[in-house]
């Protein structure tokens, strides 16, 4: 099975790397752009095909490691 | 005082850290590699040195600070031992749970090496005892995420309870504005634990013990802890 795990930012936690990728855009002339928060993004292959357990084991995997939850959120998607 | 200091794949300041604790001490701690379990028999200060553990990998101290000998170190705190972390060390406490916050990238993107004053904010810690409060010293920063960030209640706690160590200041002891190198919520440069057995800070007092290399600012850290 495969699942993803994104991890973002909690609102109001300062990112400047999202700051510096928002003045780059600007500087590469792309417009319209109000705002960039960087995050991560990790792709996970699971043994079985029992959702509920794989659901779990990912929580698990994000509390213990994969976010810091002082500053970032994450969703799991299966 | 036997002191050990942990060693993880990418530390890079276990030498410096090593010889700053010898020359307080007159004893060589024991290093200690991370995969351990035990900590050395009779261990009253563990250390966890500066460099770049996973090569940051995830975050800064995430990995190492679910390795295998922390949670020796964190039954070492429970009990009230001894316990500093410099700059990966102090994010690796963080990450570990031994220490609230985070320690983000520097607010200007920077990765800064330089000469920085602190003011130490109190003089009555084990780690602290052969300064002056208030008393501002010189030492090293070389960090890249040293930017320490936590909840409102989080500081407001660290204040309240006089649990930040050290801030960033200028040579006259002035705190904030330019002083601050790395957007650091109130100018923290190092915290302690709620009984002050544990202390955490980005600069590196280890690299300021011989004159011949710009100052000893540093060794009154080390003496203290000798003496403690």
């Amino acid at each position: 099975m495969k699942a993803r795990v994104i991890v973002t930012l909690k609102n109001g936690v300062l990112d400047p790397q999202g700051k510096a990728i928002e003045g780059a855009l600007a500087s590469l002339g792309v417009e319209g752009v109000g705002g960039v928060r960087q995050g991560k993004v990790f792709d996970i292959e699971l043994e079985g095909s029992d959702r509920a357990l794989a659901e779990a084991r990912l929580r698990a995997a994000c509390e213990k490691l994969l976010a810091n939850t002082v500053i970032e959120n994450f969703q799991i998607e299966i | 005082m036997k002191a050990a200091v942990l060693v993880f794949p990418g530390s890079n300041r276990e030498g410096d850290m090593a010889r700053a604790l010898a020359q307080a001490t007159g004893h060589e701690p024991a290093m200690v590699w991370h995969s351990q379990t035990e900590l050395p028999a009779g261990t009253d200060l563990v250390v966890l040195p500066g460099g770049f553990s996973y090569g940051d990998y995830l975050r800064c101290g995430a990995i190492a600070g679910r390795a295998a000998i922390m949670d020796a170190v964190r039954a070492h705190a429970a009990r009230g031992g001894l316990t500093l972390g410099v700059c990966n060390g102090f994010q690796i406490l963080c990450e570990g749970g031994l220490l609230p916050g985070v320690l983000m990238r520097n607010a200007n993107l920077r990765f800064v090496c330089r000469m920085q004053h602190l003011r130490v904010e109190r003089a009555d810690t084990a780690f602290t005892r052969h300064y002056r409060q208030g008393q501002t010293i010189e030492v090293a920063i070389a960090h890249g995420e040293g930017n320490y960030e936590a909840d409102d209640e989080t500081i407001a706690r660290l204040e309240g309870e006089g649990l930040v160590a050290f801030r960033y200041c200028d040579a006259l002891g002035r705190v904030g504005g330019e002083a601050n190198p790395n957007g650091s919520r109130n100018d923290i440069a190092g915290i302690f634990s709620e009984r002050r057995n544990v202390l955490g800070l980005m600069p590196h007092p280890e690299n300021l013990i011989d004159p011949l290399v710009g100052g000893i600012d540093g060794r009154g850290l080390f003496e203290s802890l000798a003496a403690a």
